[in-house]
């Protein structure tokens, strides 16, 4: 398999190597289409963890014609076990303000949002005269656009882009039906790019170093750097930027406690990948995605436990809009709790199993969805765990 | 505390007449009074012209969004999978202690609310916690003891 090993690489926090007004005033003066194509040649997909192809979402954006378009920066990061949006805001928002004014003069947009989680509500004060000086630099540059934030209020749904908007416009946060999608109908139904706070600095970071040399990084999959947050049972947890498609063992190698027996990758929505699994496993499209969120679990955890923590806050966190996430995250719950207890027989997680790929194929949006990727993952490598 | 109408005229003056001020002026309400009642909500449907069961709806579905009346202080401990296993449990105990309230509580004066959130974004320096807008890392039962006399003599 086409793979690479563990290399860590400085991109997204270098601050001597881009200046990002340089790369405003260079992204500038190119055309939209330009824009775009360098866009999709990087092979940037999304980092927020669906991993849409960045440059494939502008261009249908740009394809709308309608006056009115925004940018929005997804800054509610609440996947558990994520933590790099906050990181990448604080030390170099510039460089996100950057990646939203290109966004915007590739698809023709005069207003930008960044919606921020409720949680990380300290960094309103500097966060807002960051902003403000950046919209000062514009209009001082003749550009027309225009940034503005929006804060959460403690809705892990939200970061869901459709629900996102919806908690924009004074609503519930309740994800909507797609299609349509953000390109066409986004925010107040205007065509929107929405993406994640470090899609927007690699955004910066490609008309810095050119597409080819982005592309040059990773696989054919899985293009550049990623921003990865490592927790858990580690002697370093942190932020780390990693190229992309490497084996878990070698993030296991570097980052483990010598005793690692899981890891769970892609936060509670991701999946969970056994020891035996680490050496045939890559982190990234080609084998597993994910937004950053790598936890790691030695031989002292419970996975039950672990499995019971997941379920327990996807029911807190379903908005109970749909039947089968409202109803389904319960029952998961409920059902293991009763394996475990002995009120239900083990072969009673077949049933669990089979309902959590209706909530797959059933749910609205991608929180139901992805509950059976840690459910399956979990049921089907520890299975005594869970009976026991 | 500032008069609700005054504050509600004011968001507008920001954000306009029109659905889309109803996040920060619910937010911009909770942030100076600790909770959202009643007549707050019918305040803002007056103003907005939409219905109150819009603003009550809207309300009711964000954690952050309290329609119960809150301390001075809403302390929020992070429960989620790293918190967890950095010991959330020893911190919770020792704000009850402390505290002498349970989960979902305020005490008797008024200044603290106890409550449990889901994943803050800490996951690296667990167990955390928020008080208000501000968080606290790698908490350890004397650090809590610590955190909790100051708020106590602000």
């Amino acid at each position: 398999m086409d793979a690479k090993k563990l290399n860590k690489v400085d991109l997204i926090f270098d601050q001597e190597g881009c200046n990002a007004l340089e790369v405003l005033d260079k992204a500038l003066e190119c055309t939209p289409d330009d824009i775009i194509n360098d866009m999709i040649d990087s092979g940037l997909k999304g980092r927020g963890g669906a991993g849409f192809p960045t440059g494939l979402k502008w261009k249908f954006t740009r394809a709308e014609d309608d006056p009115v378009k925004y940018v929005i920066c997804n800054a509610d990061e609440g996947e558990p076990g994520t933590f790099k949006d906050r990181e990448i805001l604080d030390k170099v928002p510039a460089k996100v303000f950057t990646g939203m004014a290109i966004a915007a003069h590739a698809i023709g947009a005069k207003k930008g949002f960044i919606y921020v989680r409720a949680e990380y509500r300290f960094m309103r004060k500097t966060l807002q005269k960051q902003v403000d000086e950046f919209n000062q630099i514009l209009k001082d540059k003749g550009h027309d656009f225009h940034i503005e934030l929006r804060w959460g209020s403690g809705a892990y749904v939200c970061g869901e882009e459709s629900a996102l908007f919806e908690s924009m416009e004074g609503k519930r946060g309740e994800p909507r039906n797609k299609p349509p999608y953000p390109t066409k109908n986004g925010y107040l139904n205007k065509p929107t790019v929405i993406n994640n706070v470090e899609t927007l600095v690699y955004a910066t970071m490609i008309f810095r170093m050119g597409p080819s040399e982005f592309n040059k990084l990773g696989t054919a999959d899985s293009c550049g750097s990623k921003v990865f947050s490592v927790s858990g049972d580690t002697n370093n947890p942190g932020i780390y930027e990693l190229e992309m498609g490497l084996h878990v063992n070698d993030f296991v190698d570097e980052f483990g406690d010598g005793d690692t027996k899981a890891v769970q990758i892609g936060g509670a929505a991701g999946f969970c990948v056994p020891r035996k699994n680490f050496n045939n496993l890559v982190i990234g499209f080609e084998g597993i995605p994910t937004g950053g969120s790598m936890m790691l679990f030695n031989s002292t955890r419970s996975m039950y436990n672990v499995l019971h923590d997941y379920l327990e806050f996807f029911t807190e966190e379903s908005c109970g809009n749909c039947t089968p996430c409202r109803v389904g995250c319960q029952q998961l719950l409920k059902g293991i709790e009763a394996v475990k207890s002995g009120g239900k027989s083990p072969s009673y997680l077949d049933d669990l199993k089979s309902l959590a790929k209706t909530m797959r194929t059933s749910s609205k949006c991608g929180l139901g969805q992805s509950v059976a990727n840690p459910f399956i993952s979990i049921i089907d490598n520890f299975k005594e765990e869970i009976i026991y | 505390m500032t008069d609700v109408k005054e504050l509600i005229q004011g968001k507008i003056k920001t954000f306009g007449n029109n659905r889309t001020a109803l996040m920060p002026i619910l937010q911009a309400i909770v942030e100076d009074k600790n909770h959202l009642d009643e007549e707050d909500m019918i305040e803002v449907a007056d103003a907005l012209d939409i219905s109150t069961a819009d603003v009550y709806g809207t309300a009711t579905f964000y954690t952050f969004l309290d329609t119960i009346p809150r301390g001075k202080y809403v302390i929020r401990v992070c429960k989620t999978i790293s918190c967890h296993m950095a010991g959330k449990d020893e911190i919770f105990d020792t704000l009850k202690d402390v505290l002498k309230i349970k989960e979902g509580e305020t005490t008797p004066d008024k200044k603290f609310t106890l409550l449990i959130a889901n994943c803050m974004g800490w996951c690296h320096k667990g167990p955390v916690m928020l008080v208000n807008d501000d968080i606290y890392t790698e908490l350890t039962k004397e650090k809590v003891i610590d955190i909790i006399n100051e708020y106590q003599e602000k």
